[in-house]
């Protein structure tokens, strides 16, 4: 039984097919990736997984539970946890403030004990900055845990992205173009990334790219999403020598080996 | 080479003055106005007699100049007769303020600064109850003196202190969670209303609302009560706008929540049953400066625990990014609900001392003109802070009553000042700082 089963998802938008009869399964420890042209409906499917959108046909199984109709919220609450591709990074929040903010769901001191000031809370919050240092020390952004995330160089920006999605405790993590508008250098920095996260927390990750060199790097199975249908399915180096991915790339810049 | 890098070091007066007073803790503010509102009772009168001023200062002074300013300004305007002589009020009223309040007020906080730090770090071994049970005891006892020299006083405190709690509470949902809602006069109406409802129906006898059902001479230690059934009627009503801003924000909401203002005041203008459009009167007086102070004390206590904590913080992320909160696990539904709930009941509450100091409730209170000045105080004062509505609210409160002599201008000089205030400082005077109570009220360590 696979950790995330998607089977048959559609969806359009007014006359536009942007994903359709979709199919997807992740087990345990896999890092899967999800490649294709821009606008080949990538984040869109993204967004139907976690409940932005309502898919139109199709259904969503994660740990056993069916995740359609559930809000963006409860699917996170559950273990499947996000990154954006533009980060959403709140702008007026200190850096330890995202993090202990993505702990949300796992408070239980409730409204009474947080007008109030309980022992309970107190105990709580605590234990949540506590908790929120550590990952801000795995991602080597504790030095900046008291300024706001908007001041930070764009590196570590996305790595307060990444400790802010993993503090959830997700089972499988989305990754939304991790290494958008990167250098090289900054690049081969996130991948590092990815890969300790991966064996720190043995995570199912699956990743939207751009480049095909972080696939390469990081995927054991990649998928070519074009026009809302995947064309290809398999291992990097299958995916990469496939004529139909050549012809769908052509003339995309994006593509660098 | 360095050196020329370097930022100067010695500013203006300014600097130089902040730095004279950096070692003073709150203690020492308090013990000095203390020391100033006794002086002012055994020296005031003299003070007066010596200045030629008419009658004592009420408000620092400040009330003295403006009439006099005034009276040029309707010289000069409308010809009105002015008389040159009250001139010299204005030096005489700058001489009062100097030797009455900022002199004792300098020397008292400056050379109290070792004992009021040593008690501070003293008291902060305490659990905080402890330290901000003093602190406060002391600044009502300030409050409680200066306010004893005349009824104006007291009853321009005590709406200041509402003013307070009423701008904070509107804080939570126009700083904290970033909405801009113009619904809040409409919450405060409905907590001044039901509040009047509990207590005018039950223990006072009325035209409206007919004679006392019960007659005890207790009956004041019902006035929580009261209070907190008008908060969670407002809470109610505050439903009406919390359930739309799921769907909608920003501009639409606004409408919306204006709406519901003008709904909320047509409804009690045209409900006989709550005496229409003249509204209800004969509160009984139990809104005294000790209830009011306890009330805002808690208010603002229960609101920064709320901001401060991650559940509160939840508003901040949904209004900096409402889907990255929503990814984040976050409730925003349930955050929203609690912003707006949470804010009406302090509104609410907020109505009902209202309507008993004033021993009367009326729909005509809480007009768009209420709205206007709720809106100047939390947008002057600063957005998601609480040291933001207390600075507000205190200083639109204290001009507003200052400039009363202008009377027309006064709504000519308020907005000007908003307007600079927008231009110098988009979000307020003190805007997104955490009051962390424990170092507002500990010592100020000196190096």
């Amino acid at each position: 039984m696979p950790l995330l089963h998607v089977t048959d998802m559609s969806h359009n938008f007014g006359g536009l097919q942007a994903v359709s009869k979709y199919n997807l399964s992740l087990d345990p420890g896999q890092i899967t990736g999800l490649i294709g042209p821009n606008g080949a409906g990538k984040t869109t499917i993204f967004n139907l997984m976690t409940g932005i959108y309502r898919p139109a046909q199709g259904s969503v199984i994660f740990d056993g539970e069916e995740l359609v109709g559930k809000k963006p919220n409860q699917t996170a609450s559950m273990g499947l946890a996000r990154t954006f591709q533009e980060m959403k990074l709140w702008r007026h929040m200190t850096v330890l403030e995202h993090i202990k903010m993505a702990r949300y769901s796992k408070l239980s001191y409730g409204l009474l004990g947080a007008f109030l000031d309980t022992p309970k809370r107190r105990r709580e919050e605590r234990y949540t900055t506590e908790l929120a240092m550590e990952y801000l020390q795995m991602f080597a952004v504790d030095q900046f845990a008291d300024q706001l995330v908007v001041n930070l160089p764009y590196g570590a920006q996305r790595r307060v992205e990444m400790a802010r999605a993993l503090v959830i405790e997700p089972k499988v993590l989305l990754l939304d173009e991790p290494t958008v508008g990167m250098t090289p250098d900054e690049m081969m920095a996130m991948i590092e990334v990815v890969r300790t996260a991966h064996e720190r927390f043995n995570l199912a990750i699956f990743l939207i790219e751009h480049r095909l060199r972080v696939v390469h790097e990081l995927c054991q199975r990649v998928q070519v999403l074009v026009f809302g249908q995947v064309i290809v399915e398999g291992t990097p180096n299958e995916v990469q020598n496939n004529p139909k991915v050549i012809e769908a790339y052509i003339g995309e810049q994006e593509v660098d080996f | 080479m360095e050196e020329t890098l370097a930022p100067k070091q010695t500013g203006g007066l300014f600097h130089r003055v902040g730095l004279f007073f950096k070692p003073v803790p709150l203690l020492g503010y308090l013990l000095g106005f203390l020391a100033c509102a006794i002086w002012e009772q055994s020296a005031g009168e003299g003070l007066t007699v010596l200045l030629g001023l008419p009658k004592m200062p009420v408000l620092f002074g400040l009330l003295t100049i403006f009439k006099v300013l005034a009276g040029i300004i309707n010289f000069l305007i409308k010809g009105d007769a002015f008389n040159w002589a009250t001139w010299v009020y204005i030096p005489a009223a700058l001489v009062y303020l100097t030797v009455i309040y900022l002199l004792p007020l300098a020397i008292v906080a400056r050379a109290v600064v070792k004992p009021a730090n040593a008690l501070a770090r003293f008291l902060q071994r305490f659990p905080l109850i402890v330290t901000a049970l003093v602190q406060l005891g002391l600044m009502y006892a300030v409050l409680h003196v200066w306010a004893e020299m005349s009824d104006y006083r007291l009853i321009f405190l005590k709406l200041t202190l509402i003013a307070v709690l009423f701008t904070l509470s509107l804080n939570i949902i126009n700083g904290y969670m970033g909405e801009f809602s113009c619904s809040h006069p409409g919450f405060m109406a409905i907590g001044a209303y039901m509040s009047s409802l509990f207590t005018v129906g039950l223990f006072a006898s009325d035209k409206v609302l007919g004679e006392a059902v019960f007659n005890v001479s207790t009956a004041y230690l019902t006035f929580p009560l009261a209070l907190i059934f008008g908060g969670l009627m407002a809470s109610m009503g505050a439903l009406i706008v919390a359930i739309p801003s799921f769907k909608t924000r920003g501009d639409y909401l606004a409408i919306i929540s204006l709406a519901f203002l003008f709904i909320v005041k047509s409804f009690f203008e045209n409900m006989q049953a709550l005496g229409g459009s003249r509204g209800i009167s004969g509160q009984p007086d139990w809104a005294t400066l000790p209830v009011i102070f306890i009330t805002m004390a808690l208010g603002i206590w229960t609101i920064n625990n709320f901001v401060t904590s991650t559940m509160g913080k939840a508003l901040n992320a949904v209004r900096d990014d409402e889907s990255a909160a929503e990814a984040m696990t976050v409730n925003t539904r349930k955050t929203k609900m609690t912003a707006f709930l949470f804010g009406a009941f302090w509104a609410g509450v907020a109505g009902g001392l209202l309507a008993h100091v004033l021993r009367y409730v009326n729909p005509a209170m809480f007009s768009v003109q209420k709205l206007a000045e709720v809106l100047a105080m939390v947008y002057f004062g600063g957005l998601n802070s609480v040291y933001g509505s207390i600075v507000g609210a205190v200083s639109i409160s204290l001009l507003g009553e200052a400039l009363r002599p202008l009377e027309i201008l006064k709504w000519i000089v308020i907005p000007l000042l908003l307007i600079l205030v927008m231009i110098y400082r988009p979000t307020g005077l003190i805007a997104f700082k955490e009051f962390d109570v424990r170092q507002v009220f500990g010592p100020k360590e000196v190096e």
